[in-house]
């Protein structure tokens, strides 16, 4: 086989599987809009339950993805769940910001959604939220639905067991 | 009781014997990194190994990838609709490949196209005293023939693996938004969201490299150590393919174990 024809191979082959690296940082990984802003400031925020809630999670403002869960552990003190929160730093929020735990979609992942204040001071680096909403617990919710209906249809009891015994005693 | 000896001696054998190999094995690791200088001196022998390992292996890893990314997105959307999460198509496809298949397919597939090519051609070259005609002319053949086809081999399987990657990413997209009709924007969007570039894309392109070594220097060492017969030669080439197939196999669950441990803490 000639050298030039080798050379021109091998240069395709290099440059199409450098290609398909950029491809799979840039359009798969989304390379460009995470460096862009990567950097940012800490902060913590502690919940009753956190729920399904992962490290690396969103953290959203108004469904705007404005940072990343950086870690998750307990404080074997109070026995809260102590989140911590990596902001990127163009993003800047009031000191009375409301940070909750949601579900994106019914069984989708859980992210922190931060409400911002009113206050006109600023959370820094480091700086805790005071006020936070604990994730929802499908279990809880379901239960509670149940023992709700279950004495919302109580009182009229009677004439529900009444209808469901006909068919039960014949 | 001297059944027992018998048997025991044999393990002990056995036991000596796979640690000299072992030995063996990176002693002759180190001779090709110590002899590497001939190939940056005269990267033309290079080139002409990556054309032979990672051009001619193009087809059959890009045809792989293809297929399989489209039978990743088939099987996946079967499972998917059920939970009615067919959106994250796309993220199951994109990880699946950048963190285990493309690496793992991709290795194995070099490993039975390209490394047993290589072992076979040193293997012969052995046979035909080749390799001892060299050094009766002072010419090192860990220089001039292996170290040559090592770095070949080190250099073709990451970008092979990378293709394979991007065209399964293709071909989940050919079937899940062209033929299924999923929507495609949100079969990307889920997909940019959910694979980091760190985390996921550089610890599989990390996997990908610890593969290429292994599978190269498993080729040009079998192809090295083989005995100097016809027998030895094939057998040489089959070992090549087995041991490659274990070695990545069990090298992904050590990887995987260390870059994703998922819950684990």
């Amino acid at each position: 086989m000639n050298r030039k024809i080798i050379d021109l191979w091998v240069g395709i082959f290099v440059a199409i599987g450098l290609g398909a690296l950029l491809f799979l940082a840039l359009k798969v990984g989304n390379l460009l809009s995470i460096n862009e802003d990567r950097r940012g400031y800490q902060i913590e925020a502690r919940f009753d339950n956190v729920g399904n809630l992962k490290p690396r999670a969103p953290v959203k403002s108004a469904g705007v993805v404005v940072g990343r869960v950086e870690s998750i552990r307990l404080d074997d003190k109070t026995f809260e769940g102590i989140v911590r929160l990596h902001i990127y730093s163009q993003y800047l929020f009031p000191r009375d910001t409301i940070a909750a735990i949601f579900t994106s979609g019914l069984l989708g992942e859980q992210f922190v959604s931060l409400e911002a204040g009113g206050d006109t001071v600023m959370l820094k680096d480091e700086s805790k939220i005071a006020k936070t909403q604990s994730a929802i617990q499908l279990e809880k919710l379901v239960s509670q639905f149940m023992f709700s209906k279950a004495q919302d249809s109580a009182p009229p009891a009677p004439s529900a067991g009444g209808a469901a015994t006909p068919g039960a005693k014949p | 009781m001297s059944m027992l000896a018998r048997l025991l001696r044999r393990l002990g054998r056995a036991s000596i014997g796979a640690i000299e190999r072992l030995g063996f094995v990176t002693r002759f690791y180190f001779a090709i990194l110590r002899q590497s200088g001939t190939s940056v001196v005269r990267p033309q022998l290079v080139v002409k190994e990556i054309y032979q390992a990672g051009v001619l292996s193009l087809i059959i890893v890009m045809m792989s990838g293809l297929f399989i990314g489209m039978v990743l997105a088939l099987q996946g959307y079967e499972t998917l609709a059920r939970f009615g999460a067919t959106e994250s198509m796309g993220v199951l496809v994109a990880l699946s490949l950048v963190r285990e298949l493309g690496p793992v397919v991709a290795a194995l597939l070099f490993a039975s196209r390209a490394g047993s090519a290589i072992t076979a051609e040193i293997g012969l070259m052995k046979t035909t005293e080749q390799l001892a005609a060299m050094e009766v002319m002072a010419v090192d053949p860990i220089a001039r023939v292996v170290a040559p086809r090592f770095w070949g081999g080190v250099i073709s399987l990451p970008l092979l693996a990378a293709l394979f990657s991007m065209l399964g990413v293709y071909g989940g997209y050919l079937v899940g938004v062209q033929l299924i009709g999923i929507d495609g924007g949100s079969f990307w969007g889920q997909m940019q969201a959910s694979v980091d570039w760190r985390y996921d894309i550089m610890n599989g392109v990390i996997k990908s490299i610890v593969f290429a070594f292994a599978v190269s220097l498993i080729a040009v060492f079998e192809g090295y150590d083989a005995k100097p017969t016809a027998e030895g030669v094939s057998a040489a080439t089959t070992r090549t393919v087995v041991t490659s197939a274990l070695t990545i196999l069990a090298l992904d669950f050590v990887l995987t174990v260390f870059m994703f441990r998922g819950g684990i803490n």
